[in-house]
């Protein structure tokens, strides 16, 4: 069974059609790329797949692990293993980086029937998260995201990752903002994390990133559709020439649509 | 978008755990008010001559600013006409006089005590807390008074202070707060019936926290006690105040007077978890809390510092602040109020800066809810005297839905050009996309709403005495619930 599986998904947003029928199976152990111009929707099907409720579904389904993901509150989903890393984090003033983390981690762990990890248990495990990303033990205990620059902001978010350990990962534009090392060492965290009882939906503009992790499938989303999907060879593909081929191939064959 | 709204909504409903009666037999006064009421609540009270003459003086007062119809009606809070003749004014379990242990107190009174999470039993106090367990209109006990003693500390009710100290009550009764100060001051003294006394003598520094439980039981009375604490000269006391009441249909009016005084070098922690009964849903029934607070720091280098978390009462009307008349005297305020459904909050602070190189903080987080009204009121006096003075004001208000409101009234004023001021300021929304971020992360909605809140007030919070943070942050948790979903 595929972990993740979506089928003719619609989705709107304020009246708006955002996601115009959307077919994607992502099965355990793989990590798939998503490219596509600004605008294109894929916030939108990563925000979708994190069950935000602005978003709403107007058609398709998606089973996740089986089950009915769109029957899911974001808790749930969260709980049951879905993870995003914000293209915007939040920040959260008053609240320390590492207890959120605790709590956010015993809720998941609540969920599943585990016991909960008091901070004695917690915090070795932390430590060893933020040195694999290279962060400073300084970030423990600031506010969530507050006042963290751009890079930081991503890297958080990775850490949030390592330390939840979901089973499908959705990356929205994890690269943007990073400097080079950053991009190398947060490339490294995600590497780690590749397992073959995890996925990953790694979303993003430029092949740089892929080249650090490597993709096993490259979708690339146009106006709320995908309308190519191939091996890695396509993320080299779009470098070169942009999105206008991708259009006018499938303006070709698709009827287009107003 | 809509669904949001809703969890926004949703997270103000939740139920008063407090709201039990205990069904007790209790001694009252006839209903109403006149120089009778008050002679015959002076002699329950076996009270000297100085006291009854206290209480007229402020009954004449009261009587003469009813008839001018002077209650105060600037605070931006709604309520109809309080009939003043249709209050019980004292109320009190009938019980033994004169309880020299626990054990003769009423197993009822023990138990709502326990109920309420305080226990008063010898072998399940808190430790390192000592309680005064004010029931209605009386203190009903004390603990830890004998180990307070050794130290020279006196830590009881009212009443036996004026019994036993009356030179002290006498020396400093009303100095703070004198009973022409406002409306609802003069009637608290002329009907006031007990309260918590503290003398913590020269050098001493109290051992542990002290604190005093209040709890309204009797329908159709009203609570008017009266504190009064005095450091001494180098003296330091952490002292904290509870509260709750049944749930009832009528509103009930508290009027309390509190009155702090440190002399040189002392200082005073002053901490509330104010949780009296809110009204419910509709608006219907609570507490009208109508409260003057006042600290004065007599001595040079005195520090008097003010913790408030009001998330009960109907309306809130409290200003707890700081005479700061010793040099180098220090007034803090560090306030969180929470109003949701149809409460109502008009609170801030007063700091008077008379001595040199006065400071005074004040740090004030409002949060409104449901058709919650919050208002911080706060006013910095910088008199001509007070070279040197220096003021820090942060009042940052959150919203939680739309229908509830935020207002901020800074009034300042100052008579000194050497005094350097500073005011931030900040309204803010609790937004969805941190709602759906700490959901993303696994945390329920109003859990997200929770640690929200609780990241918001967390400067007020670490003011207060360990244990006692953790409560108002449930409890804050508990005010909120329902107002997502
Ligand atoms: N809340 C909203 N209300 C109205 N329109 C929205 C909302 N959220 C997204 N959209 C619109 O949906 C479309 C898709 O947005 P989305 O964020 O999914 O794009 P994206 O592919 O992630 O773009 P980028 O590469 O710039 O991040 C955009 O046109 C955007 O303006
Ligand atoms: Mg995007």
């Amino acid at each position: 069974m595929s972990l993740l599986q979506i089928r003719n998904l619609h989705a709107q947003v304020g009246g708006h059609e955002i996601l115009k029928g959307i077919d994607l199976t992502v099965n355990a152990g793989e990590v798939h790329s998503i490219m596509g111009p600004n605008g294109s929707g894929k916030s939108t099907l990563a925000q979708v797949l994190s069950r935000h409720q602005a978003f709403e579904v107007t058609g398709g389904e998606i089973l996740f692990n089986g089950k009915d993901l769109l029957a899911m509150k974001p808790e749930e989903a969260a709980c049951e293993g879905v993870f995003m890393a914000f293209q915007y984090p939040v920040e959260i003033p008053g609240i320390g980086n590492a207890y959120f983390v605790r709590t956010a981690l015993n809720a998941i762990r609540k969920y599943r029937g585990l016991d909960e990890l008091d901070a004695m248990d917690f915090l070795p495990l932390y430590r060893e998260k933020m040195r694999l990303l290279d962060m400073d033990e300084k970030f423990m205990n600031r506010s969530v995201n507050e006042g963290f620059s751009g890079g930081e902001k991503k890297r958080n978010e990775i850490l949030q990752m390592a330390m939840l350990e979901p089973r499908l990962a959705i990356l929205d534009e994890t690269d943007s903002g990073l400097d080079i090392d950053a991009l190398r060492i947060v490339a490294q965290g995600v590497n780690v994390m590749r397992s073959p009882e995890r996925a990953m939906i790694v979303v993003t503009h430029y092949q740089r990133l892929l080249n650090y992790i490597a993709p096993d499938f490259v979708h690339v989303l146009v106006d709320g559709r995908i309308l190519r999907s191939g091996g890695p060879e396509l993320a080299l593909e779009l470098e070169d020439k942009g999105y206008g081929w991708i259009e006018t191939e499938a303006g070709q064959i698709a009827p287009a649509s107003a | 978008m809509g669904s949001s709204t809703e969890t926004i909504r949703d997270l103000t409903q939740q139920d008063y755990k407090w709201g039990f009666v205990t069904d007790i037999e209790s001694e009252r006064v006839p209903r109403g008010l006149t120089e009778d009421t008050i002679r015959l609540i002076s002699a329950k009270k076996h009270e000297p001559e100085f006291m009854l003459d206290w209480r007229l003086r402020a009954f004449r007062h009261w009587a003469s600013l009813e008839k001018a119809q002077a209650e105060p009606k600037w605070a931006n809070v709604h309520y109809g006409p309080i009939d003043y003749q249709d209050i019980i004014y004292y109320s009190a379990p009938k019980q033994k006089p004169n309880l020299k242990s626990l054990n003769e107190l009423d197993p009822e009174i023990l138990r709502t005590y326990e109920k309420l999470g305080i226990p008063l039993a010898e072998q399940q106090r808190l430790a390192g807390v000592a309680v005064d367990a004010v029931f209605d209109s009386v203190s009903v006990a004390t603990t830890f008074k004998e180990k307070l003693g050794e130290l020279g500390i006196v830590f009881c009710s009212f009443s036996e202070a004026v019994e036993k100290y009356p030179e002290l009550v006498k020396q400093y009764l009303g100095t703070v707060v004198p009973h022409t100060d406002n409306f609802f001051a003069a009637l608290n003294a002329a009907v006031f019936s007990d309260g918590s006394f503290v003398y913590v003598p020269k050098g001493v520094r109290c051992p542990m926290e002290l604190s005093t439980y209040f709890r309204i039981n009797a329908a159709e009375t009203g609570q008017f006690e009266r504190t009064l604490i005095i450091a001494d000269e180098g003296a330091y006391v952490s002292y904290l105040e509870g509260c709750t009441a049944p749930i009832r249909d009528e509103n009930q009016l508290h009027a309390a007077v509190v009155e702090l005084i440190a002399l040189d070098n002392a200082q005073i922690k002053y901490s509330t978890v104010q949780n009296w009964y809110p009204g419910d849903k509709q608006g219907r029934g609570g507490i009208y809390n109508f409260v003057t607070k006042r600290g004065k720091c007599a001595g040079i280098n005195s520090k008097i510092s003010w913790t408030q978390v009001e998330t009960g009462s109907a309306i809130t009307w409290k200003y707890p602040g700081c005479i700061l008349q010793g040099d180098n005297s220090v007034g803090e305020f560090y306030s969180v109020a929470l109003t949701n459904n149809y409460q109502q909050a008009d609170t801030g602070t007063k700091m008077i800066h008379l001595g040199k190189n006065t400071r005074s903080t004040i740090v004030s987080k409002g949060i409104s809810a449901g058709h919650g009204q919050n208002t911080y009121r706060g006013m910095v006096k910088i008199l001509k005297g007070a070279t040197g003075a220096r003021n820090y004001t942060q009042c940052d208000s959150l919203l939680i839905g739309d229908q509830c409101g935020a207002h901020t009234f800074p009034y300042i004023e100052v008579k000194n050009s050497t005094a350097r001021m500073e005011h931030e300021a900040s309204t803010s929304k609790i937004g969805e996309d941190q709602i759906f971020y700490l959901q993303q992360r696994g945390l329920k909605a109003e859990e997200a709403v929770s640690m929200i809140v609780n990241g918001f007030c967390k400067q007020v919070f670490r003011e207060l005495p360990m244990e006692f943070a953790v409560e108002a942050q449930k409890l804050l948790g508990i005010s909120l619930e329902g107002s997502v979903g």
